[in-house]
C-alpha cells in the first residue's frame, strides 16, 4: 500500500516535471523519437531478413550428382554419408530414369533425342537432393559431400545465396551500429533532463532526506520522469510502424521486389514490434534517469 | 538514561581541518540541551554527527541505543525518522502552505492522507499556527516560518528534536518564543532537545544543561543551572 502511495506521489511529480522542463523535455523525447524509429526500421528488417532465411531454407537444395559407376550398394552408402554429415537436415534420391522423364515433359525437342536413351544409353546422372540446417555453412556442407566416394558434381547456386546473406548482414550491422549511437545520445539528453529537474527540486530533495524520506522514495520520481519521457517518446514511432507497415505490404502486395522476397505478414508482427518499441523506449528512459539518479543525487 | 554518547570522537573534513578532537560527552534523555562556542568550535559538525550527515574520523557516536557511526548510508533514513531538525534557515517549500509543509514530512515517507491529517493538525495547534493553515511561508513572518519547521520537525513524534541554530535569523523576542516553545515541547512530550546557538542571553535565560565548545574541543559542561556567561 505504502509503496502504490509512493508510486502516485512519483508519477504526479514526473508529469509536473515534465512540464516544468518542457524544452529540454521535448528535446529528450525527440530524441527518443528518432532512436525508436531506427529501432523499428532495423526490426521490420531484421524481421523480415530472418523470414526470408527461413524460406530460403527451406527452398535451398544441394545436388549430389552421383557417378554412374556406383552400384546399389554404393547408393546406400553415399546415402548415410550423406546424413552422416552436420549440417545436413535431409536426404532425398532421384533416379536418372525420373529426371529422364521429367526433362522429357519439360521440352519437346528433348523429348525427341532422349527416347532413344535406353536403360544403359541414359547419360544423365542418379542424384541426391539434400536440405541444409543453416544456409550460412552451406558451402562447407557442399565441399563435405563432393569429397565423398562417387560423387562428381556437386550444386547449390554457388555464390548468389552467399551475396544475398551477406548484404542483409552488412545492413543489419549498420542498423545495430545506428540503434547504439542513438542510444547513447539519447540516454546522455535523458541525463541531462533529470539533472535539470533533480536541481530544480534540490530544496525538496534535501528535506526529504532530513525527515526520513527513504533513498527509493527519493529516486523513484526521477525515475519514474525517465520512463515518461520514454513513453511518450514511443507513440510516435509506434504509429508510424504500424501504418508505415501495412501501407508498405499493401503497396508492394506482400513481396519485395521479386516472389523470392516474401514480406512478414503485418499480424501479428506489427503489434509484437510495437510492445517491443515501448519497451525499448521505457527502458532507455529509466537507465538514463537511473544514471543521473546516481550521478548527481549522491542516496 | 544516557541517550546519547559522543566517545572519543574526532572528525577531519577531506580538505584536512580537524572540526573536533577527541570528544566525549553524554545527554541523559528527555534533557535539553544547549552547544555554544564561537565560530569554528565545531558545533554545526556536532549537530551534522548526529544526525549522520557526516561520519566521524575516529571515535564512536552512541544515540538511543544505535550506533551511528556504524550506519551505512542506505540505512540513515531509518535514523532520520527518529530525529527531528530544524535549521536556521526554515527550509520550507515555498510553493506549499503551512498544511502542506507540515504533511510533507509524512507524505514522503508514504502514510495514507487519512493518518496524516491529525497528525499534521496536532502539530501545527503545538506550534500555535492553527489560524494559518493554508498560509505560504511567505506570508508569514520569520518566527512563524520557524514555528513551522519545528511542527513539521516534531509531527512524526521523534526521540530527539536537534536545532541548529533556530533562532539565528530572529530578533530578541521572537527567540525566546521560539526557545519556549521548544522547552514546551521538550516538557509536555518528552522530546529531548538539542540547540545550538551562540545567543548567550537565551542561554542564560533558560538555566538548562549547556555543553561549550571552543576549537574543537570540549570547553566544559555545565550541569542544568551551572552556567553563568562566561567568555569563551
Amino acid at each position: 500500500m505504502k509503496f502504490f502511495r509512493l508510486l502516485g506521489r512519483s508519477v504526479r511529480d514526473a508529469f509536473r516535471s515534465v512540464g516544468r522542463n518542457f524544452s529540454l523535455s521535448l528535446a529528450s523525447i525527440s530524441c527518443i523519437i528518432v532512436t525508436l524509429l531506427i529501432i523499428a526500421l532495423s526490426i521490420v528488417i531484421t524481421y523480415n531478413v530472418n523470414n526470408f532465411s527461413n524460406d530460403l531454407k527451406k527452398d535451398l537444395t544441394i545436388v549430389a550428382f552421383v557417378s554412374n559407376d556406383a552400384d546399389d550398394t554404393d547408393l546406400e552408402k553415399i546415402k548415410t554419408n550423406i546424413e552422416g554429415i552436420s549440417n545436413v537436415h535431409s536426404v532425398s534420391f532421384k533416379d536418372k530414369k525420373d529426371i529422364k522423364a521429367e526433362m522429357m515433359e519439360e521440352d519437346e525437342s528433348l523429348k525427341t533425342a532422349m527416347s532413344e536413351w535406353d536403360e544403359e544409353s541414359n547419360p544423365l546422372q542418379h542424384t541426391y537432393l539434400i536440405k541444409v540446417d543453416d544456409i550460412e555453412k552451406i558451402g562447407e556442407t557442399a565441399t563435405a559431400i563432393k569429397n565423398l566416394d562417387y560423387i562428381d558434381v556437386v550444386k547449390y547456386g554457388e555464390g548468389m545465396v552467399e551475396q544475398l546473406v551477406t548484404v542483409f548482414k552488412a545492413v543489419q550491422k549498420v542498423a545495430i551500429v545506428a540503434v547504439v549511437a542513438l542510444v547513447l545520445m539519447t540516454m546522455f539528453l535523458i541525463v541531462n533532463t533529470i539533472k535539470l529537474t533533480i536541481f530544480s527540486r534540490k530544496r525538496e530533495i534535501s528535506i526529504m532526506r532530513l525527515v526520513g524520506a527513504s533513498n527509493f522514495a527519493i529516486k523513484l520520481p526521477f525515475v519514474v520522469e525517465g520512463m515518461i519521457l520514454g513513453f511518450i517518446g514511443s507513440i510516435i514511432p509506434v504509429f508510424v510502424l504500424i501504418y508505415g507497415y501495412y501501407s508498405m505490404y499493401k503497396y508492394f502486395g506482400g513481396k519485395l521486389f521479386t516472389d523470392l522476397i516474401k514480406l512478414v505478414s503485418p499480424e501479428p508482427f506489427v503489434y509484437i514490434a510495437s510492445l517491443i518499441i515501448i519497451g525499448v523506449g521505457i527502458l532507455v528512459g529509466m537507465m538514463g534517469s537511473g544514471r543521473a539518479v546516481r550521478k548527481y543525487l549522491k542516496v | 538514561m544516557e541517550f546519547i554518547r559522543f566517545k572519543n570522537v574526532t572528525k577531519q573534513y577531506k580538505n584536512g581541518v580537524v572540526a573536533l578532537y577527541d570528544l566525549n560527552l553524554s545527554i541523559e534523555k528527555g534533557d535539553f540541551c544547549f552547544i555554544i562556542g564561537g565560530s569554528g568550535s565545531g558545533k554545526s559538525t556536532f549537530t551534522k554527527l548526529l544526525y549522520r550527515e557526516e561520519k566521524p574520523t575516529k571515535g564512536e557516536i552512541v544515540l538511543g541505543g544505535l550506533k551511528v557511526n556504524k550506519l551505512r548510508n542506505s540505512n540513515v533514513y531509518k535514523l532520520r525518522r527518529k530525529l527531528g531538525i530544524v535549521f536556521q534557515d526554515y527550509r520550507l517549500l515555498p510553493k506549499s502552505n503551512v498544511y502542506e509543509n507540515v504533511a510533507f514530512a509524512l507524505e514522503v515517507m508514504g502514510e495514507s492522507k487519512k493518518d496524516i491529517r491529525p497528525k499534521v493538525l496536532k502539530a501545527i495547534e503545538l506550534v500555535g499556527l492553527k489560524s494559518k493553515l493554508r498560509d505560504y511561508p511567505d506570508n508569514l513572518s520569520g518566527g512563524e516560518q520557524q514555528r513551522v519547521a519545528i511542527a513539521r520537525a516534531i509531527v512524526n513524534n521523534p526521540k530527539l528534536l536537534i536545532c541548529d541554530e533556530p533562532t539565528g535569523n530572529l530578533d530578541p523576542a521572537m527567540s525566546l518564543e521560539i526557545v519556549e516553545l521548544l522547552d514546551k515541547i521538550n516538557k509536555k512530550v518528552g522530546t529531548t532537545v538539542i540547540m545550538v546557538t551562540h545567543d548567550k542571553e537565551i542561554v542564560n535565560h533558560m538555566k538548562k544543561h549547556v555543553i561549550a565548545l571552543k576549537d574543537g574541543h570540549l570547553f566544559k559542561d555545565y550541569k542544568e543551572g551551572e552556567y553563568i556567561d562566561e567568555v569563551l
